[in-house]
């Protein structure tokens, strides 16, 4: 893990890399690494993330800037400005079932190449993907996600990188921290190694490459 | 009785104490108030708590303390939290006991629509399909008509939810239940005839011997 600047950070994101960023409904979302990548203009952003917030708040503020061309996400109906933008054609949109986008990103982030869910089948969801019966049951096949980055907020950030998540905000930033490239991380506070105790370290430091110091 | 509220009360007669349940955004969320005090039920919100509480007093309200909706909560004595693939391991897993959501269409038998329009309104369907896929019991809370159109329709004309049928249906009018997959009068909100019920469902019902009245 290295520590540096939002600036730093920001400046390896290349305009239209894959980023996943944490966040339910804005909950949990690294929000100062989404005001630094709008100031510092990436455009054509393929972001995975749960919703499209609203507009002002988390991953909502990326399309308030136009920044995000292709969106993988669960539920976008409360920003407008998002649904705009995909029924102008502006943004492609695959919506997926929630439990189906956290498991695609989970074997993203494990080595596995996709995973077998019963949510779907005959439905719309269902078109284009392979079916696959175990014991009599019908499947989809739902394959693996990353990205080349992870934008991840947590509570606790040690010194070497371990990350503690708080109550509700927790939602996908975990699951993240394991299927991208490149993980980059703020936390509400920075702490000594030790203050988290090993049994409440969610996120292993290993997974973290970058962590923004606190101003 | 305001129409929403004959619902969620009759509803959370269905509850159990220990049960796991997971409520919907609308209609649904309102059963949690009509859940009597000595009744223990764990409310699971699927970004992440078992153990939700009322919402906080003014002034109380936590920034990473929110329900599915991104408004704040509170959590219980003996709460817990978690991230999202354990949240929908519980969903699809079969570990949430009941699952309550609302609907646009139900069909005969017992098929829900409720996540999209097509050209009208794409809003994604979030958590819906895994509880409908997973939960042990799913209940669906809504009208019985909406601008005068059936919502208990014959076929549903809008996408499905899930191809697994729905186990029962709790109406400002009615309550329908589908066993052996065919949708059956259970019950009539008070004041409303059984004949009343069918002149304003599309879909065939199945009426048996005894048609009990709605206990709110």
């Amino acid at each position: 893990m290295k520590a540096i600047s939002i600036e730093e950070a920001v400046a390896m994101i290349p305009a239209g890399a894959s980023v996943m960023v944490g966040g339910f409904m804005g909950v949990g979302t690294p929000e100062r690494l989404l005001d630094e990548v709008v100031r510092q203009n990436k455009t054509g952003l393929t972001l995975i993330s749960n919703d499209a917030a609203t507009p002002g708040k988390g991953v909502g503020k990326l399309f308030d800037q136009a920044l995000v061309s292709k969106l993988t996400a669960t539920h976008i109906g409360l920003n407008p400005k998002a649904q705009q933008q995909m029924l102008a054609s502006q943004i492609s949109v695959d919506l997926v079932p929630q439990g189906t986008f956290v498991e695609r990103i989970r074997a993203g982030g494990c080595g596995l190449g996709g995973v077998l869910t019963p949510t779907g089948v005959g439905t719309l969801v269902a078109e284009g993907k392979r079916q696959i019966e175990i014991d009599g049951k019908p499947f989809l096949l739902e394959t693996a996600l990353r990205a080349q980055f992870a934008l991840v907020h947590a509570f606790l950030a040690d010194y070497l990188g371990n990350l503690a998540y708080a109550l509700t905000s927790r939602n996908f930033n975990p699951v993240m921290a394991m299927a991208a490239d490149t993980v980059i991380v703020t936390a509400e506070h920075i702490v000594p190694v030790g203050v988290i105790a090993p049994d409440h370290v969610v996120t292993p430091a290993p997974l973290v490459d970058y962590l923004i110091t606190n101003g | 009785m305001d129409p929403q509220i004959i619902i969620a009360r009759r509803v959370a007669k269905e509850l159990k104490t220990g049960n796991l349940v997971n409520l919907g955004i609308g209609i649904p969320t309102l059963v949690a108030n009509y859940v009597p005090s000595d009744l223990k039920v764990f409310f699971q919100s699927e970004n992440g708590l078992i153990g939700t509480g009322p919402i906080p007093e003014q002034g109380m309200a936590h920034p990473t303390l929110t329900d599915a909706g991104g408004r704040p909560i509170s959590a219980l004595p003996g709460a817990s939290t978690f991230d999202s693939a354990m949240s929908f391991g519980l969903i699809r897993g079969g570990h949430v006991d009941v699952t309550v959501l609302g609907g646009l269409q139900v069909d005969a038998h017992g098929h829900l629509a409720n996540w999209m329009i097509p050209g009208k309104m794409v809003p994604g369907m979030g958590g819906a399909m895994d509880l409908v896929s997973g939960a042990k019991r799913v209940i669906v809370a809504m009208q019985h008509a909406a601008k005068g159109k059936s919502k208990i329709v014959a076929k549903c004309s809008l996408p499905l939810t899930s191809a697994r049928p729905v186990h029962l249906v709790v109406t400002d009018m009615a309550v329908i239940g589908f066993p052996g997959g065919r949708a059956t009068l259970l019950e009539t909100a008070p004041g409303i005839s059984v004949g009343e019920v069918m002149a304003v469902t599309e879909a065939e019902l199945a009426i048996p011997d005894s048609v009990l009245e709605m206990r709110l």
